[in-house]
Parts: C-alpha cells; sequence; structure tokens
C-alpha cells in the first residue's frame, strides 16, 4: 500500500522586494496508486516543478499534506528517487562509481554494490561503461546513468523533473521507451514531468494538465497510450487519430492560458 | 674540470653563441616556411593559430640568449678576447691626457682660459652693479671700485699675448715637441714590442674578479702603455704652468694690499651690526673673484693654441692606430667602452650590471658547490644539497615533555648514597628531549631547502585550515556571516605590510616568516574552497539527499570533490603569492634563504649573485607552478567537460 496521497497541497512563496504572496498551488488532491505512470504538463510558473520538489521532500508546504504509504513526507528520503533534467552526476566519479553512491551511503559490502550495479547499468543499457568517466559520456548516456543511480536504490516512487528535456529528438524517443520498458519491468510508481504534450502523452498512463495562477490542476485525463507503447512503436501511435485528436486539444488547452497570462500583464 | 671550463669560458661561449645563431636562423627559415603553408588553410582570429609552433619557441629562447650575450658584452668577450686588453691601455692613453684635454677645446668646446675670463668678468659685473652705496663712504666706495678695476686689468694681463713670459712660452712649445714625438711613435707602429711575461702571465679578461687584465699583453698594448706613461709625465708638467709675467705679479701685490686697507677699516663705523655685516660681505666677495685669479691659471688664447692642435693630432692618431678596435668597441661594446678609473680598467656600459651568461653560470657553479671548505654555498650554508638529520632532533621537537610528566609513576630521586637511579620516567623524558640517539635520517638542506620548506609548511597549514573553514563558510550561513568580515579585513593589507609586525612578535627565524606566509595562503584557500563550496549546483545536492546522503556525508563525497577545481586553482595561485612574498620577507630579515642572498648580493653590488638568484626564484616558481598544472590535470580531469 505504498500509495501518493496528496490532501488539500497549498503552497505560497512570498515575493523578494514587494512582499506580493504568489500561490504557486493551490488545493491539489489527488491518489497516485502503486504502480500508477503519471505525466504533469502545464504552461510554465503553473507549479508543476513547486509539486515536483515537494513529493521529493525538497520544499515543504504551506498547508494540506503528501503521504507516501501513510507516511506524511517532510524531507528527502531514498523511498524516493529523483532524476534531474542535466542528471546532475558528480563528474569526478565513474559511471559505476556514480550509480552505486547511494549504496556506498548506505555502507553496503562491495560484492553487493557490484552485482546491483552490474544488474542495473546492463538494464539501462549501459553494460560495460562502469569505468567510464561520466564527463565522456553522451547525454542520452548520462541521463542512463541518472536512471540507473535512482533505481539502483530500489526507490517505490520516481521522480523525473523533464529528464529528457536536454535531448535531441532521435535519443529522446529511445529513452521514451527505456523509460516505459522499466516502468513495465520494475511496476515502480512513476512521476514525470514535461514540457513536451506528445510525451506526456506517451508516458502518461495518468496525465494532469496543470494551470497557473493560482497553481492548480487544470484538468485529468487517463490514457492507454503508455500501455500501447509497450507493443508497438511510439511512432505508429504517434500517427494514430485518438492521439492527435487528445494532442490538439490539449495543445489548444495550453495555449488559451497562456494567452491569458501574456493578456493579464 | 671546473678550473679548465671556467678558464676557457669565452671560447665556450664563441662556441654557444654560433650555436645559438644557427639555431635562430633555422627556426626562422622554418617558421616562415610552416607559416606558408599553414597560411591557406586558418582564417585569423581561429584560436587553432596558435597551436604548435615550438620552432618560434626556439626562436624566442635563442633571440634572448643572444640579447643577453650582446649586451653583457659577451660576444666581444668569447669572440675578441683580448680586445678589452688593448682598449684598457688606450684608455690609460686618455686618462693621462685628461689633464691637458681639460684646458683645451677638444673635451668641451672653449678653453679652459675662455671659460675663466667670461666667468670673472660677468661675477665683476654683478658684483659692481649691487654695491651697497648706503653701507660704505664716498671714499671707501673709490677704493672698492678700484680694487675692482684692478682685478679687471689682471684678467687683460693674463690674456695678452705680449706679456706672456718667455720661459712660460718656450716651456709650452716643450710641450707640444714632446706630444708631437708620442704622436710619431704611434704612427711608426708597434714593431719590435713584445709583452712581458708578467703580461703574459695574466688570467684572461673575464676570468679573474678584477674582470680586464691591466698589463699590456699585444704589442700594440705594450705600445700604448708606453705612450700612457710618457703623456702622465708631459701632463704633470704642463700642470705646473704657471702665466705669471711681471706686470700681473705687481697687479697682485697691489691689489692685495688695497683689498687688506680696506677689510682692516670694514668695522671703523658708527653704523650698526647690520650694515658691518653687508660690508664685510660684500667685500668677501670681492674678494673671492680676486684670488681666484691670482694663481696665473689664465693663458692668452693663441700660446694654447699649439698645444690644442698637437692633442688633436695625437687623438686621431690614436684612433687611428685602433683600427679594428674602433669598430670592435662601437658594435659590441654597447655603453662607453673600456674606462680606466684610478687602479682598474671597467666595462663602463649595460655588462656593469649584466653580467655575461658564462659568468653568472661560473657564479652558480660556485653557489651551487656543496663543499662550504672550498668556497661554495653562501654565508655558510649550501644552496641545496642534504644533511644527516638525528631522528632524535625530531622526536624531541614534535613531543613535548609535558607528555612525559602525566604518565603514571614519578621521576627518581638520589638515593641514601648520593647516586642518582632514573625510573622508567626517567628513560621516557630524555626520549622526548631528543636526548636518546636513534641513528640519522638524510635531509634536505641549504638556501634554497630552507625557501621551499618555509612556503611548503606554510601551504599545508593554509590548506589543512583554510579548506574545511572555507567549505564551511560555503554551506553555513553562520560560519559566512561570522568569519566573512574578519577574512576580509586582513586579506587586502597586502603581505608585506604585515611583515614588520609580524618579523617583531615571532622573530627573524622561521616562524614569523612561516606565519606571514600562513596569513597569505591560509586567506587564498578560504576564499577558493568557499567559492567551490558554494558553486555546487542544487540539483546535484538534491540528487544526493535523495539518494540517502547524511549531511556529511554530502560535505565529503559531494561538496568537497565539487569544490576541489577551485581548491587546487587556489592552491596553484597561493604558492605563487607566497613564493614572492617569501622572497621579499627574506630580504626583510634572516640568514639564509634564496631572498637572503639577493639582498647580501644587492648591498655589496655583486649584479651577478643578483641575477643568479633572480634566475634561481624564476626556475623554482616555474617549476611550482609546472607541478601545479600536472596535479591538476592529474586530480580533476573533468575541469571544464562537466
Amino acid at each position: 500500500m505504498s500509495d501518493l496521497v496528496c490532501n488539500d497541497l497549498c503552497m505560497t512563496f512570498t515575493a523578494p522586494g514587494n512582499g506580493a504572496v504568489v500561490e504557486a498551488l493551490k488545493n491539489i488532491n489527488f491518489t497516485l496508486k502503486k504502480g500508477e505512470l503519471l505525466s504533469v504538463l502545464g504552461p510554465s510558473g503553473c507549479g508543476k516543478t513547486t509539486l515536483l520538489n515537494m513529493v521529493a521532500g525538497f520544499l515543504n508546504p504551506s498547508s494540506g499534506d503528501l503521504q507516501l504509504g501513510g507516511n506524511t513526507i517532510t524531507g528527502p528520503g531514498v523511498e524516493r528517487g529523483m532524476v534531474f533534467q542535466q542528471g546532475a552526476l558528480f563528474e569526478w566519479l565513474t559511471v559505476s562509481k556514480n550509480v552505486d553512491f547511494g549504496l556506498r551511503m548506505k555502507n553496503m559490502p562491495a560484492a553487493d554494490r557490484k552485482k546491483l550495479v552490474d544488474k542495473w547499468l546492463d538494464i539501462v543499457g549501459l553494460a560495460g561503461f562502469g569505468d567510464t568517466p561520466t564527463y565522456q559520456l553522451s547525454g542520452g548516456m548520462q541521463q542512463r546513468v541518472a536512471l540507473a543511480r535512482c533505481l539502483v536504490n530500489d526507490p517505490d516512487l520516481i521522480l523525473m523533473d523533464e529528464p529528457l528535456g536536454a535531448l535531441d529528438a532521435l535519443t529522446r524517443e529511445k529513452m521514451q521507451s527505456l523509460i516505459l520498458e522499466l516502468w513495465k519491468e520494475t511496476g515502480k510508481t512513476i512521476i514525470i514531468i514535461t514540457h513536451s504534450v506528445e510525451e506526456a502523452l506517451l508516458l502518461g498512463q495518468r496525465l494532469f494538465v496543470m494551470a497557473p495562477r493560482p497553481g492548480r490542476i487544470h484538468k485529468e485525463y487517463r490514457l492507454d497510450f503508455a500501455a500501447e507503447g509497450l507493443k508497438q512503436s511510439l511512432r505508429d501511435i504517434k500517427q494514430k487519430d485518438d492521439f492527435a485528436k487528445v494532442r490538439e486539444e490539449i495543445l489548444t488547452m495550453i495555449w488559451d492560458m497562456e494567452e491569458e497570462i501574456m493578456g493579464g500583464v | 674540470m671546473f678550473e679548465w671550463i671556467s678558464y676557457h669560458r669565452s671560447g665556450i661561449a664563441a662556441v654557444v653563441i654560433l650555436g645559438l645563431v644557427i639555431t635562430l636562423l633555422w627556426s626562422i627559415y622554418h617558421g616562415v616556411k610552416t607559416a606558408r603553408i599553414r597560411e591557406k588553410e586558418q582564417v585569423f582570429g581561429d584560436p587553432e593559430r596558435t597551436t604548435g609552433g615550438w620552432y618560434w619557441a626556439v626562436c624566442g629562447v635563442a633571440t634572448i640568449l643572444l640579447l643577453w650575450f650582446y649586451y653583457s658584452w659577451g660576444m666581444a668577450r668569447a669572440y675578441f678576447p683580448k680586445a678589452a686588453n688593448e682598449l684598457c691601455q688606450i684608455a690609460k692613453v686618455h686618462e693621462s691626457l685628461s689633464p691637458i684635454v681639460a684646458q683645451l677645446p677638444i673635451g668641451s668646446r672653449y678653453f679652459k682660459s675662455t671659460d675663466l675670463v667670461v666667468r670673472n668678468n660677468e661675477q665683476l659685473d654683478d658684483i659692481e652693479a649691487s654695491f651697497p652705496v648706503d653701507a660704505f663712504s664716498a671714499q671707501e666706495e673709490k677704493q672698492i671700485r678700484g680694487i675692482i678695476t684692478q682685478t679687471r686689468s689682471l684678467i687683460a694681463v693674463y690674456s695678452n699675448p705680449d706679456s706672456i713670459e718667455a720661459a712660460t712660452v718656450s716651456s709650452l712649445s716643450m710641450i707640444v715637441n714632446d706630444i708631437n714625438g708620442l704622436t710619431d711613435r704611434i704612427k711608426s707602429g708597434s714593431a719590435g714590442l713584445t709583452p712581458t711575461e708578467a703580461a703574459l702571465a695574466q688570467s684572461p679578461w673575464g676570468v679573474t674578479p678584477e674582470e680586464i687584465p691591466m698589463l699590456p699583453m699585444t704589442p700594440r698594448g705594450v705600445m700604448f702603455d708606453g705612450i700612457a706613461q710618457d703623456v702622465t709625465k708631459i701632463s704633470k708638467e704642463f700642470l705646473t704652468l704657471r702665466n705669471m709675467p711681471d706686470a700681473a705679479n705687481q697687479l697682485i701685490k697691489n691689489t692685495r694690499a688695497d683689498i687688506k686697507l680696506v677689510k682692516d677699516n670694514l668695522e671703523n663705523t658708527s653704523a650698526g651690526d647690520d650694515v658691518i655685516d653687508i660690508r664685510q660681505s660684500y667685500m668677501k666677495s670681492v674678494e673671492r673673484v680676486f684670488k681666484r685669479l691670482d694663481d696665473g691659471m689664465i693663458f692668452p688664447a693663441n700660446t694654447l693654441d699649439d698645444v690644442n692642435t698637437s692633442v688633436a693630432v695625437m687623438i686621431d692618431e690614436i684612433n687611428a692606430a685602433k683600427g679594428g678596435l674602433g669598430i670592435i668597441d662601437a658594435l659590441f661594446m654597447p655603453g662607453a667602452g673600456v674606462v680606466k678609473t684610478r687602479t682598474i680598467c671597467i666595462e663602463q656600459g649595460s655588462s656593469r650590471w649584466l653580467p655575461k651568461p658564462t659568468d653568472v653560470i661560473a657564479t652558480f657553479s660556485t653557489l651551487a658547490n656543496p663543499n662550504i671548505e672550498e668556497g661554495g654555498g653562501f654565508k655558510g650554508t649550501r644552496l641545496l644539497w642534504f644533511k644527516w638529520l638525528p631522528i632524535s632532533d625530531v622526536v624531541g621537537f614534535f613531543v613535548p615533555d609535558s607528555l612525559v610528566d602525566i604518565l603514571p609513576g614519578s621521576y627518581g630521586k638520589h638515593d641514601d648514597v648520593g647516586r642518582f637511579v632514573p625510573t622508567y620516567k626517567d628513560h621516557m623524558l630524555a626520549f622526548a628531549k631528543g636526548e636518546v640517539y636513534m641513528g640519522s635520517i638524510p635531509m634536505l638542506d641549504g638556501h634554497i631547502w630552507d625557501s621551499l620548506f618555509r612556503v611548503l609548511v606554510a601551504m599545508s597549514f593554509g590548506i589543512m585550515l583554510g579548506v574545511p573553514l572555507g567549505i564551511y563558510m560555503g554551506v553555513s550561513r553562520f560560519f559566512k556571516s561570522f568569519f566573512d568580515p574578519m577574512i576580509e579585513l586582513y586579506r587586502p593589507v597586502p603581505p608585506l605590510a604585515w611583515a614588520p609586525l609580524i618579523l617583531t612578535i615571532f622573530g627573524i627565524q622561521d616562524d614569523g616568516k612561516i606565519f606571514l606566509l600562513f596569513m597569505v595562503a591560509f586567506a587564498i584557500m578560504v576564499i577558493s574552497a568557499r567559492t567551490g563550496a558554494s558553486g555546487t549546483q542544487l540539483s546535484k545536492i538534491r540528487a544526493s539527499h535523495s539518494l540517502g546522503a547524511s549531511n556529511r556525508q554530502i560535505l565529503r563525497h559531494v561538496i568537497l570533490p565539487n569544490a576541489l577545481p577551485e581548491i587546487l586553482t587556489g592552491v596553484r595561485i597561493a604558492i605563487g603569492v607566497c613564493w614572492g612574498t617569501l622572497v621579499a620577507a627574506e630580504m626583510l630579515a634572516g640568514t639564509t634563504g634564496v631572498g637572503f642572498i639577493e639582498n647580501v648580493a644587492r648591498t655589496v653590488s655583486d649584479y651577478e649573485l643578483i641575477w643568479v638568484t633572480i634566475l634561481i626564484m624564476g626556475l623554482l616558481g616555474l617549476m611550482f607552478d609546472l607541478m601545479m598544472r600536472k596535479l591538476i590535470s592529474i586530480l580533476i580531469p573533468w575541469r571544464g567537460k562537466g
């Protein structure tokens, strides 16, 4: 029962200078069941990264609470792994040292660590790269290391903050398939934040479209594309009519929101 | 071996210079050829254009060495080893001639006599114009004006060619004859002359501290040396000449009596002391001009014409006899050439303060010789060598005696029969005091090591204390705000401004200098470690939190390695600044170290030694920097690639 439960979550910031109160998130309510894949989409400033940082425990809510498996989240923890946009790898360490960082911090014996690291490097497609310094890796490979580093700790929940944002189109597609495979293989709960509507549709079993001022969940979708993506090529899915229909709908929605923001200024 | 090299240094320099010229020409040829090929491939501004080009580095080094050889007169000595000795003989002639030349227009455009006439007449005019009418009576005024007029006519008598005495005229013509005779001797050349054995036994140019050998070593030199001796005699004779005709003698006698008459009555006046002062000082100035003229040093202009002509001819003849030497002097001895002072011949030019490369190497070899009895080292300390350091000394330094005090048991006492029986505690105390011999270890020793040791100890303390503090300042609001004002207040003060204070407090030995350097290193290390720590990407910190790292683990495994590039850059800067500060601190006080050597060399104007120390410091600084660069590329290969 490690569901993520979000009760009336609110987050307000006080802007430096004029002291104006900004409502980054207001009354967010949702429950994410174990093994669900959630993608979050929205125009900039809608609070999606704030939401993720609160789930990760980097920020504490102004009111309301977040619970994972019945425990209120008060700070960062190993059960919630995080993957950052730029990988945030430790460039002074090799690939395997990066991957087993969490295990070393737990003082796991070296032999056990090696077994786990080899297993996960194999899964993310980096077998044999263990001794490579990370600064020699390409962007896509770095992101694979970041995924392995997060998964090797066996977290209940994986948080991804625009993990594929900095990658080229081809690498991005490969990584999307990888994330879907990992989701299927491990059955982990995953939250992905993204800017790309297509990516949100492909990787979202559930999809939140968030709106700004105050930050809130504007609309929720439950989609089948993620499940289909495990069976057929992602490019074929993108060609489908219903995919295009939802994509256009969401794009219009976000477009309108952006218009509203610009008009409001 | 060393003696042989030292004696033949100019010959070795000749080979080296030839090699350098060939290298220079070859590198220019190669560089130009390569540049022609590359020109087509690369656009201007492309940083790739600066890669490679080691031949231009060779070209630059060869150029600087050749310039060094040239301006230190190293080329002159290498290829014309006898030139300085010959020029020294000519310099002797010029020195002997100088009393005569000083009287003639050759040296100064006007006859000395003309200068005297003009100057004294001007002063007499001034004195007459400023006559203090109120201070003297009408009769006195008449007397004084009379004195001035007589002084003027004295100048006129001196200048009159008709009044000059026959004896003086004949003396002058004898001098002219003698000079002409010498000129003929120069003209007839140096055939048949041979240098003495004592002269040939002299060390060549630049081998002894005397630099240029004094005795003539060539036939031409022998000739000039002889001429110089004769000129000295003529000069002496010339200096005794006086133009003192009877008319002048009479005038001098009369004027002297008149002056005495006025002076005796200077105080016989009803006026006050201030008027007496005016009268006295005015008469003093009148008398001063007169006294300058009563020695007969003014000659009629045309009487000296012959002397002037003969000396000019002689100097022309000397220059003609110089021949190729003149060209060597002008081309290869930048500056005034070889000049004779009272007792020695010296190089007058850039080589006075720019020693020849070969001499610098010779000085360095002497300095680097570890055998102090042979005259190696400097002021009783070697340059860089090793010594045997007793381990007990190290133990005695590091183990405090009080540590033994806290051991259980008690120290021994004398027993009933007056013997002392040491207990184990006494033995331990002897050990802690460094009195137990435990063998020796080889340890570096010498001026360079002393300087290095100071920098290294100060750097170690600076790193050990500065890096942790800097890291904490990078992550903690308390540490940052509490320590920031202290460090920022003392850091901007130039380290040398602290030196007088710190050397007074800690003494002039190692501890004072080490503390001074520690202050320098500490501030730089704190600031660089702080910059490195506070520059850690937030996402890396968050990632490590999510991976379950504790705060301490994050400091050790994320923030410290992340700050390493800045820390190492800080070490590199700190070593450089410490090195610079150290040398200056050693100049202020102390008895060892590279800066100490230079300071002593400065006080005795030993330019070779000064250059040697400069080169040592430069090379050691370069070595530090190269080591740090290597260390940086090994320790942080990810730098600039993240």
